[in-house]
């Protein structure tokens, strides 16, 4: 298990002093100004050889990512811009940083701008975490008065101002060109890619879109450095890694872990176990509502890290938000409230993704009450595969692969309350 | 989801003082004529204040705004959080019902607002004090089921809470925010298994049940002067911030605004190099042939975004050949991305560069496997 001293967010239950003195006092906002005048090149080197991947879902390099930005402003101003539209069903984690240790997410603000040559960050938090944004943008109000953001920020000379915007409740705007068209005051509808926005993003200029996890974890691994960090878990999935676990647990919770983690010593250790034992689970999502399902006894001795839980499971880490669900579940049913859920969600820009999630959620809709045919099952997935890979946006994707996950694992229980179905009627 | 304005509207929007001095500071957070960026930001605080957004509050904003009414409402419309017709003058109930809630026992809470509000979503109760839906994953899952009521999360509920809670909100009553199961926030019920030495005098409530009960606006509709206004942002140093806070607050903005222009913050600058960025390079340009070299022209059209009619014009200007193109620097390909007649910047955003890079080199890019494959273009 991760050892207290280890872990990035030490005041994630925000049991500790949540002000700017609290967040000092746990070492944070110690020596930034020095960080800085190490320069860029080296923030970005020790950013990739830490071996940090993108905490939002996608995994994707962080310090590569940032790698992209122009090294020279061709005249356009550079942002940042951080991801806190933490709206992936199962996901909690983001908004424990920013309500309980929001200078963590301040501080890291300040050194990926300045490693991107960024004056200005934008932090586009979603709508309903009202109370979060209050208290993010209180520690922001704290970090301007001691002086550490705005003009020659923390006396580093780098000039920095830091901006906290809210959304109201779009899912879509978690995409990164959604979120940039909507902090730019249009309805959140994907871009097509390129060009990307370390090219042209937001207002036009160069922009990276992190997530609040990837960001909040900088200032922590430029001090204590990049081998600190890769030190935990597996080659390719370094680091530590909240982890929200929701379901059927004993103890639902948000924690902090060391990467590839195995399931059972995740739950067993803060969860207090599967409800009703190990024998009564059935299936896990293990990274939001995106990534497939899993059945519950290939689970048990399953890493938790992006390479195994894609490659030996056919599923994903995604934002580490691990659903468990026990016996007791009607699994096609929980799928379906996932259909459900992407049909509301869905932008209608695209017409696979508009009507593919309506006309899948319908489908799905029969099976959970068992009013079809057997052949349905593979019309579906069947039809999932070509909403699959034919949208501006991974919705489209993520709309597929439940259902996918669903019918790879569960297909027999589908076909079984078919038949039951039937037997009934006759 | 079908989404239309109310068939009943009131006759007029005005924010309230306290609330058009919030308005004026959040504009000054985006860069000169990007003020189109505050949009969702006002109308929410309209929301806040009336309950619900009505039109004349979206057009108020548009107008604030600059921006044609259909791009207000176009916003309105789009996003879910906008309550597009009247809700309960006291509470308006959102339970969460995605997977995880679902699985722990969100229905129950629906079952608990048909019986006790209304029959459907959105549907007023009969004394006109609340209304409900169920809405998509709340991001509290690890506290799950849950509801927001007004501004607040009311988490780890059970049906039979859920029934005391709008009880008691209908008695007038607000019921303390967050966990309502002894929990403190999103730790493990039965104890901490970590960070258990970073336990040490922590306030009464988790951050966000402390700000709900020190503002005590849960399901109030605010005026503007619950929390008081900061805009720290574009000052030239931070200490001025300090010795303004018993200001009031509409003056604070007053003097931020001022402060912004007098000091010409980044914002402006940016938005002045922003101009300079968006005027478009010349280039220069690149070598051209008159003629294919011996061996004939390549086919140009196995490069994706070129199709016959610009394999066409590439030949009519003078290039036959992938390397060619693949030795292209950026003034080059700004200058093909100006003089392609008709395809104006197509070099660069289909990054002809990079394929023809592969295909010179013998190598075959996603596209020219496809091509060749299914023969797109063969007439």
């Amino acid at each position: 298990m991760l050892a207290d001293k280890d872990r990035i967010f030490t005041n994630i239950y925000g049991m500790h002093d949540r002000t700017l003195k609290g967040a000092q006092a746990r070492g944070h906002w110690d020596g930034t100004d020095k960080l800085i005048q190490k320069g860029r090149d080296w923030i970005v080197q020790e950013m990739k050889d830490s071996g940090l991947r993108g905490r939002g879902g996608a995994g994707f390099p962080t310090g590569l990512k940032w790698s992209f930005m122009p090294k020279e402003s061709d005249g356009r101003p550079s942002y940042l811009v951080v991801n806190a539209d933490e709206s992936e069903p199962g996901t909690c984690k983001d908004r424990e940083i920013m309500r309980h240790d929001p200078h963590t997410l301040v501080e890291g603000c300040l050194i990926a701008s300045f490693a991107m040559n960024a004056n200005a960050c934008y932090i586009y938090i979603r709508g309903e975490y009202i109370r979060e944004k209050e208290a993010l943008q209180a520690a922001i109000d704290e970090a301007y008065d001691a002086g550490l953001v705005g003009k020659n920020a923390a006396g580093s000379g780098w000039d920095f101002e830091i901006y906290l915007h809210h959304g109201a409740g779009a899912y879509i705007c978690g995409e990164e060109t959604a979120l940039l068209e909507s902090l730019e005051g249009k309805k959140g509808m994907p871009r097509m890619k390129p060009p990307f926005p370390a090219g042209a993003g937001l207002y036009g200029c160069p922009t990276t879109v992190n997530n609040v996890e990837s960001i909040a974890v900088v200032p922590t691994i430029l001090r204590r450095g990049a081998s600190w960090f890769s030190g935990f878990g597996r080659p390719n999935n370094a680091g530590t890694k909240l982890f929200a676990i929701s379901g059927h647990v004993n103890n639902p919770c948000v924690v902090e872990e060391a990467m590839s983690i195995s399931f059972e010593e995740l739950i067993e250790k803060h969860c207090g176990g599967i409800r009703g034992g190990w024998d009564n689970l059935k299936a896990v999502i293990p990274g939001g509502s995106s990534v497939p399902c899993v059945r519950g006894e290939k689970m048990k001795d399953a890493i938790m890290d992006f390479d195994y839980l894609r490659n030996d499971l056919q599923s994903g880490l995604g934002t580490a938000a691990v659903i468990v669900m026990d016996q007791s579940t009607d699994i096609i049913k929980a799928i379906w409230r996932l259909s459900k859920f992407y049909k509301h969600e869905s932008c209608g820009q695209c017409t696979p993704c508009r009507e593919g999630t309506g006309w899948m959620m319908r489908v799905m809709d029969r099976l959970v009450r068992g009013e079809a045919e057997v052949e349905e099952i593979d019309m579906l997935l069947d039809v999932t595969k070509q909403v699959e890979g034919h949208t501006i946006c991974a919705l489209g994707d993520a709309a597929a692969w439940p259902i996918q996950g669903l019918i790879r694992n569960f297909r027999d229980e589908i076909e079984d309350r078919i038949a039951g179905k039937r037997i009934a009627a006759e | 989801m079908l989404r239309r304005l109310h068939s009943e509207q009131p006759d007029s929007f005005a924010f309230t003082p306290d609330n058009q001095a919030w308005a004026e500071a959040q504009i000054t957070k985006y860069p000169e004529g990007r003020q189109a960026s505050a949009i969702i930001p006002l109308l929410w605080r309209a929301q806040e204040q009336e309950g619900w957004l009505t039109r004349p509050a979206i057009e108020a904003v548009a107008d604030m705004l600059d921006l044609a009414y259909i791009r207000a409402l176009e916003v309105a419309s789009f996003y879910f959080m906008f309550q597009l017709q009247p809700v309960g003058s006291v509470a308006h109930i959102q339970v969460c019902g995605t997977t995880s809630c679902m699985i722990c026992g969100a229905e129950d809470l629906v079952a608990v607002c048909k019986d006790k509000i209304a029959p459907k979503a959105h549907q007023l109760s009969v004394d006109g004090k609340f209304s409900w839906e169920e809405v998509e994953c709340l991001g509290s899952c690890a506290n799950a089921p849950m509801a927001q009521i007004g501004k607040d999360y009311y988490e780890d509920l059970t049906a039979a809470r859920m029934g005391e809670i709008i009880d008691e909100l209908a008695a007038g009553t607000v019921p303390t925010p967050g966990p309502q199961n002894g929990r403190y926030a999103s730790e493990p019920l039965s104890g901490l298994t970590s960070l258990k030495e970073f336990d040490s005098g922590h306030t009464k409530y988790n951050a966000s049940v402390q700000l709900a009960t020190d503002i005590g606006d849960t399901v109030k509709r605010i005026d503007g002067a619950e929390v008081p206004l900061l805009a720290p942002w574009g000052k030239a140093n931070a200490s001025a911030d300090a010795s303004n806070a018993n200001e009031k607050p509409a003056a604070k903005v007053a003097k931020a605004k001022a402060k912004s222009k007098a000091d010409a913050p980044v914002t402006k600058n940016k938005s002045k190099e922003k101009q300079k960025g968006t005027a478009v390079p010349a280039g220069t340009k690149p070598t051209l042939l008159s003629e294919a070299r011996d061996g004939g022209a390549d086919d140009l059209k196995l490069i994706k975004g070129v199709g016959p009619k610009l394999e066409g014009v590439l030949n009519g200007i003078g290039v036959f050949h992938y390397d060619q193109i693949a030795a292209w620097s950026d003034n080059e390909v700004a200058w093909a991305d100006q003089n392609l007649v008709g395809f104006k910047g197509r070099v660069s955003r289909d990054n002809w560069v990079t394929q023809a890079q592969a295909l010179a080199r013998g190598e075959e890019t996603e596209f020219s496997q496809r091509a060749k494959k299914d023969d797109i273009y063969k007439e």
